[in-house]
């Protein structure tokens, strides 16, 4: 794959494509992951975004945060809506009506984990030349904190709720790179937005392909994790040392972990930052607390052992 | 719905003009500003790159300005400068 990568911050534009005066919460991780994909990105893309917090609040009628072409249609069919421009674009391609523009899709994890799972995948096997993000803040955060398949085990939200009989969610954080993967597309990656070289490379090189690419970017929300919105890039980064969030890529079927993490903190301290997660230290939690631990620790040796498993391809 | 009803309210909505949202105040927002101390600050540009609005303008003497009618006051900036040059000062 051949990109021109990013090595610094001043060689990014001053015109962005996602303007200010939007009305994402103070604090927000999605719009802090979306501007750094978008400074890495070309000028002339086009965006799509699927129903969600991204979608309503950019675009507050009759205002607009977004300086280049943008469509939202449904909340269940971002992939499908991207595939669509880009065969269109492609045709006007070949008839000689100029360059295709590079296309990006914007879903939650709402949006990609469960309702729009199906229009990526057959985006996804059709080979459509797009990038699909999904910005995951672990939970469907515009209506208010409800459970996703991409919600961590023992995570608090209003479906979840801890008690005496559940620890919250009792069910393990969907392998959504793993089924992204399965399809045999060109690129997929993960990202934080603690690490912004990483990200944006990444996007370099997904744009970069001829076909379908995935990022799927951890953005911690600060009213769905209920933390101060001051700590978002310290939370995001805590992911990423204490492995809870892996930061690796697949290219052409070969894993590579992009940030090793030898010495990991102690998950404790991603877990006490959180209030939706804080209740797993006390005493009655301590077999969820067990889970949680074996979850991060399982899912961190299976991107290890993809690694080392494809490392001679 | 008659026609001429539809013809006035379509099914879709769409802004032409791009970034109008830059005319939105958000400065109520804020309970607390950013203030730069511009000896301290090395122009890295971090906090730049983790403004989520965007609110840090980089300014022609490579280093950064609030522009306070966008900051919602996070207090993301604070925290990321590696050199402490930045402070969040109570409004009043
Ligand atoms: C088909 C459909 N079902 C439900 C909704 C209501 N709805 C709007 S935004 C949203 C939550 C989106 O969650 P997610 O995709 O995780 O994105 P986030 O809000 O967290 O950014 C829901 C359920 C909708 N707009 N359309
Ligand atoms: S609810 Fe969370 S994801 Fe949505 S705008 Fe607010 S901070 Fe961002
Ligand atoms: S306080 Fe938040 S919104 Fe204001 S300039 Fe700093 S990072 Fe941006």
């Amino acid at each position: 794959m051949s990109y021109k990568p990013i090595r610094t911050l001043f060689e990014l534009p001053t015109e962005e494509n996602l303007a200010p005066g939007h009305r994402m919460c103070s604090g927000c991780g999605v719009t802090v992951g979306v501007r750094q994909i978008l400074l890495a990105a070309p000028k002339d893309v086009i965006v799509v975004t699927a129903t969600g917090c991204l979608e309503v609040s950019t675009v507050a009628y009759p205002y607009t945060a977004w300086r280049c072409p943008w469509v939202h249609v449904a909340f269940e069919n971002a992939a499908a809506v991207a595939s669509g421009i880009e065969a269109a674009l492609k045709a006007l391609e070949r008839k000689g009506y100029g360059k295709r523009h590079p296309v990006i899709a914007f879903g939650g994890d709402g949006g990609t984990y469960d309702i729009g799972i199906q229009a990526l995948s057959g985006a996804l096997e059709r080979g459509h030349r797009f990038l699909y993000v999904c910005y995951d803040n672990e939970a469907y955060m515009n209506t208010g904190i409800q459970r996703s398949g991409g919600t961590p085990y023992g995570t608090w939200t209003t479906t979840t709720p801890f008690g005496k009989v559940r620890p919250g969610k009792t069910e393990v954080k969907k392998n959504l790179m793993g089924i992204v993967v399965a399809h045999g597309i060109p690129y997929a990656a993960t990202a934080s937005i603690s690490h912004w070289k990483d990200l944006m490379n990444k996007v370099r090189k997904a744009l970069s392909c001829d076909g379908p690419s995935f990022i799927h970017l951890l953005t911690p929300c600060n009213r769905g994790w209920r933390f101060d919105p001051a700590q978002t890039i310290r939370i995001a980064k805590l992911a990423v040392e204490t492995r809870y969030f892996p930061l690796y890529e697949v290219e052409n079927g070969v894993y590579r972990i992009t940030v090793p993490v030898p010495r990991p903190k102690p998950i404790e301290e991603f877990i006490k930052a959180q209030g939706r997660l804080r209740h797993l230290l006390r005493p009655e939690y301590a077999d969820a607390l067990a889970t949680f631990k074996k979850q991060v620790e399982d899912y961190y040796s299976y991107v290890e052992m993809m690694t080392k498993a494809t490392s001679s391809k | 719905m008659k026609v001429k009803e539809l013809e006035e309210h379509p099914t879709f909505a769409a802004v032409l003009p791009p970034a109008t949202s830059e005319e939105y105040d958000t400065t109520g927002w804020r309970a607390f500003k950013p203030v730069v101390d511009k000896e301290k600050c090395t122009g890295c540009l971090i906090c730049w790159v983790y403004c989520p609005e965007p609110a840090i303008i980089r300014t022609p003497d490579r280093k950064i300005e609030f522009d306070y009618k966008h900051c919602k006051g996070c207090g993301i900036c604070e925290v990321e400068c590696p050199v402490k040059a930045i402070k969040m000062v109570k409004e009043v």
